[in-house]
């Protein structure tokens, strides 16, 4: 894939590209954060470039439409007498052809971007690297991250540390409802879900943090399901493992029990050790889904309970 | 006794719903107070509760929407100003509140004011167009009215007593099943579409029945208006997709009242198959919405034109491709969950080549201008103002339909800015140009053009300002639903998104400016002769307000703009004669419509609540209705031919004059 992004990169582009582009640069700019018009990774980068060719492919036609809409419409007005009027016309078969053939061959052109970057692009597919892939498992929680890491058997809770440079092979699940994991600088954002796994790939191109969050909504505490992604050099992150190594409580399924209660605003934290099998069974529901609220009837009711 | 409903259901704690509940409840009570004082029940009850006549039900389906557009609009402000205040602070809506008012403010937009007011004008309009005196069923058609006024009262009652969904508006399991949202608020908003749904489905069978088998003579399919074939369309798709719709909420609700596991995590219930249902139905629901808005446009560019609809045969064709089309993109709502590569190729592109007869609509209504006598009445401008903002919002929809860009957009506030843009540039202001085209047609008199400008100017510039920073915020990687955020450069956008919503406001305050001022001034704003906009079809031949039975005679239509060919002759040659008069016979009013409603407010109300006895006496209560129905003896009433001859001689006689006064005015 990494052949197809360059390619896609180097291709002349129109100076009608090259300039919304620029606009849009110029708010993803004044964005930093988590901008998907900054991206930090191939995935990323490869997306901005559909993103973008794309609508320089519609604007081509969006805007001469629009303006000659109101052109017609400011010419045609009751008062100018200059206008011809044709009270009767209504039909021209050439005009109908042209009519039907504008937007279908912006379609097949655009529907062509659509099948090559959609294969191109495809989450579950590798990324082409030197260096083997990093395995993280993703599961979502209420209202929390937790990343496991089975070849090093430690475990991170709100926080992902990865290392640049290297492509990353998410499985992800969920511990309780649907969620979406989604780091907008590195690319593709994909659905967790329980009781299955889902699959995705990212790289990260330069050390750096980068915002991630959970793009699916998920309950009251959904919008502190946010998570900084620290991507580091490969002698940072080995430091990272073994500093995590030894420091911390383990992933049992007694303190993952503990965990998928309800809970917002979660501090990171990390697992020393886990069970190298604690995603698959969650995956395959050995370990049961979490419990939701607890004796809830309703919010106010539940609050007047404590009082 | 009372179920699950005790005194802790009435959210006292919470001072903003309980004030807002109080105040509507108060306005509710003063209106009924004034009503009964003026001694105007009577009159309520037998002109307009127990009508069966399409065109009051039209009005009080339209009345409906306007009601519950400014409950969802008052959602909406409430969103936004939270998000402007959110900025690394709670703001003043907690979650759980805030949560209700987004899921809230979404069923009740697609559910309570789009559907409603697209059913209101087809009401109004369709069967004047085809020049026919009733809908198929009338009686069906009051039913359907009276059930969604009860999902929409269901949904306010959750106001105060108890509480709305927190799922968002299409309640994904399993958030939405009772593991983890044990409240009532997915069963009100359950039990309200369920119910709704069946009004809705009733109408698209009444609708498809009457477009099709119900014409007056010579109407053939290809002469008729645009709006009816895009009525046909959307009901169409009603009577496809509703069950659909009907199906996916029962299997929650068997999950959820009897344990069943359709969608849940465990016992290998499966929540990718809600999802895939719940939008095979919901996409067709967007071309439900939008597909008779085009018929409006379609009606109001060649008026103000005038000149007849360039391309329509092909616009029937766009019409029907669509129509198809629509059932089969389903999946581009979902790419993000993970199908393979070619799953999502195949939607992505099915997708865009929907594009292509919604761009041939837009181009045969540019052609439709072109060479045209362009008056800028209010329907005009928001057909002009559609048409430039429309274009915009089905672009952004392709952009969504490419999936790798829909991988780093999808659920972003790109996405929202995108639905609304097709949605409100699309079918409401689709259905502000039918509401200020069709107003005179059902009152008699035009609304004040000054307002109605007004209040397009404000909507149209709010539009933009509300949304256009949404799209911003997607790309900038800001997600949908978020109830605080702490990212200093959203912000602003944001603030502008709130200014944005209150010029919208302002837009509103106009519109219910303009409705009280043109009431108040009438008998200035007059319609005489039944065509204020020197319109093209059936409708406009007749009085405005049409009398009972629409036509003292049904007419003869030989081509397409039927009325605009019978001016054309009427100005060559001598006023025909006095057509033979015979009696009417129209369909009676019936009570059925309300009191089956009646009924289901307290069937769904308790079914909420799990009230078992009152589940059982109010379904008894409806099926008895129901039965009592069917064994009525008399179905119509006869309007003798004296009194049809009497109505139409004062109608012609307006008429001639004011054609008599526009020979001696060219």
């Amino acid at each position: 894939m990494h052949q197809g992004v360059s390619s896609r990169r180097s291709r002349p582009v129109t100076a009608l590209t090259a300039r919304c582009g620029s606009l849009l640069a110029l708010v993803g700019l004044a964005a930093c954060q988590p901008a998907v018009l900054d991206p930090q990774g191939i995935v990323g980068a490869a997306q901005k470039t559909i993103l973008i060719d794309s609508l320089a492919i519609m604007l081509a036609i969006v805007v001469p439409t629009i303006v000659a809409t109101l052109a017609c419409a400011w010419w045609y007005r009751a008062s100018n007498g200059r206008a011809r009027y044709l009270p009767d016309w209504a039909y021209s078969g050439q005009l109908e052809l042209i009519v039907w053939a504008i937007p279908l061959l912006t379609i097949m052109l655009l529907g062509g971007v659509a099948w090559v970057g959609s294969h191109d692009l495809d989450p579950a597919r590798p990324l082409p690297s030197k260096d083997p892939p990093l395995d993280v498992q993703v599961v979502s929680l209420d209202w929390k991250w937790l990343f496991i890491y089975p070849g090093q058997h430690v475990a991170s809770v709100n926080h992902l540390v990865i290392p640049a440079g290297i492509p990353i092979r998410f499985a992800l699940t969920s511990a309780s409802v649907m969620n979406a994991f989604f780091v907008p600088q590195l690319g593709s954002m994909i659905y967790t879900m329980n009781g299955m796994a889902t699959q995705l790939n990212l790289q990260a191109d330069a050390p750096g943090t980068f915002a991630g969050l959970s793009s699916h909504y998920s309950g009251d505490g959904f919008s502190d399901m946010h998570f900084d992604v620290e991507a580091v050099t490969a002698d940072r992150f080995a430091a990272w493992v073994s500093a995590t190594r030894n420091t911390g409580a383990t992933l049992t399924p007694q303190s993952y029990a503990e965990l998928t209660k309800q809970s917002t605003n979660v501090a990171p934290f990390t697992y020393r050790d886990v069970d190298p099998d604690m995603f698959q069974k969650i995956v395959s529901q050995v370990l049961p889904p979490g419990p939701g609220p607890i004796n809830e009837i309703s919010p106010g009711a539940a609050r007047r309970a404590e009082k | 006794m009372l179920g699950k409903l005790t005194w802790a259901a009435i959210p006292f704690d919470q001072p903003i719903p309980l004030f807002a509940a109080g105040l509507v409840g108060f306005i509710i009570f003063c209106v009924l107070v004034y009503v009964t004082l003026k001694g105007w029940v009577p009159y309520l009850w037998r002109e307009w509760i127990t009508s069966v006549d399409h065109k009051r039900i039209g009005v009080m389906y339209v009345l409906l929407a306007g009601v519950m557009l400014l409950r969802g609009f008052t959602d909406a402000i409430m969103m936004r100003s939270q998000q402007a205040l959110a900025f690394q602070s709670p703001g003043y809506l907690p979650p759980e509140h805030y949560d209700q008012i987004f899921s809230a403010h979404g069923t009740l937009m697609i559910f309570f004011v789009a559907m409603p007011f697209v059913i209101g004008l087809m009401n109004v309009v369709v069967p004047l167009q085809l020049g026919v005196r009733d809908v198929a069923f009338p009686t069906l058609n009051s039913v359907s009215f009276w059930l969604t006024a009860t999902g929409a009262l269901l949904i306010n009652v959750s106001l105060v007593v108890g509480e709305f969904a927190r799922t968002g508006w299409l309640a994904y399991p399993p958030l939405s099943e009772l593991t983890y949202s044990p409240g009532v608020g997915v069963d009100y908003y359950l039990w309200s579409l369920q119910i709704s749904g069946v009004g809705t489905l009733l109408t698209g069978v009444n609708f498809v029945t009457t477009i099709l088998k119900i014409h007056a003579p010579g109407m053939t399919y290809m002469r008729m208006p645009m709006f009816c074939w895009t009525a046909l369309a959307s009901c169409l798709l009603i009577v496809a997709a509703f069950p659909i719709l009907t199906a996916t909420f029962a299997m929650l609700l068997l999950d959820r009242y009897l344990g069943f596991h359709f969608f849940t995590n465990e016992a290998g219930g499966n929540m990718m198959m809600f999802i895939n249902l719940i939008w095979i139905w919901g996409h067709p629901e967007v071309y439900i919405l939008v597909l008779p808005a085009f018929g409006v446009f379609s009606e109001v560019v060649s008026t103000f034109s005038g000149k007849p609809l360039f391309g329509y045969r092909s616009m029937v064709m766009a019409t029907l491709a669509i129509c198809i089309l629509a059932f089969m993109v389903w999946l581009h709502h979902f790419f993000t969950m993970g199908a393979g590569a070619d799953v999502n190729a195949v939607f992505g592109v099915a997708t865009m080549i929907i594009a292509v007869p919604t761009g041939v609509k837009v181009f045969s209504w540019l052609f439709t201008m072109y060479g045209g006598r362009i008056v800028f009445a209010t329907p005009m401008l928001w057909s002009i103002g559609f048409m430039v903002t429309f274009v915009l919002g089905g672009m952004t929809g392709v952009l969504l339909a490419v999936p790798p860009a829909d991988f780093v957009v999808h659920n972003s506030l790109f996405l929202v800015a995108h639905f609304h843009n097709v949605i409100i540039g699309g079918v409401l202001f689709g259905a502000f140009a039918g509401y200020t085209y069709w107003f005179p047609k059902a009152f008699g008199f035009r609304l004040h053009e000054g307002l109605g400008k007004a209040a397009f100017w404000c909507w149209f510039i709010g539009f933009y300002l509300a949304f256009m920073p949404l799209y911003a915020l997607g790309l900038m990687g800001m997600t949908r639903r978020m109830q605080h955020y702490d990212v200093p450069a959203w912000h602003p956008w944001l603030l502008v998104a709130a200014l944005g919503a209150a010029v919208i406001l302002a837009g509103i305050a106009c519109q219910v400016a303009q409705l009280v001022v043109s009431v108040r001034r009438r008998e200035e704003f007059r319609d005489v002769t039944g065509d204020p906009w020197n319109g093209r079809s059936l409708e406009w031949s007749t009085a405005s307000p049409p009398p009972a039975f629409n036509f003292a005679v049904l007419p003869r239509i030989e081509q397409r703009d039927a009325y605009w060919a019978m001016k054309q002759r009427a100005w060559q040659q001598a006023e025909p004669g006095e057509p033979h008069y015979e009696d009417i016979e129209l369909p009676r009013n019936s009570a059925t419509g309300f009191i089956c409603a009646f009924f289901a407010t307290f069937m769904g109300f308790a079914l909420i609540w799990h009230i078992w006895w009152l589940v059982a006496a109010s379904f008894f209560g409806a099926f008895v209705t129901f039965v009592v129905f069917a064994w009525r003896d008399r179905t119509e009433d006869l309007i003798p031919a004296d009194e049809v001859a009497r109505i139409d001689r004062a109608d012609r006689r307006a008429r001639g004059a004011a054609l008599a006064h526009m020979q001696s005015v060219p």
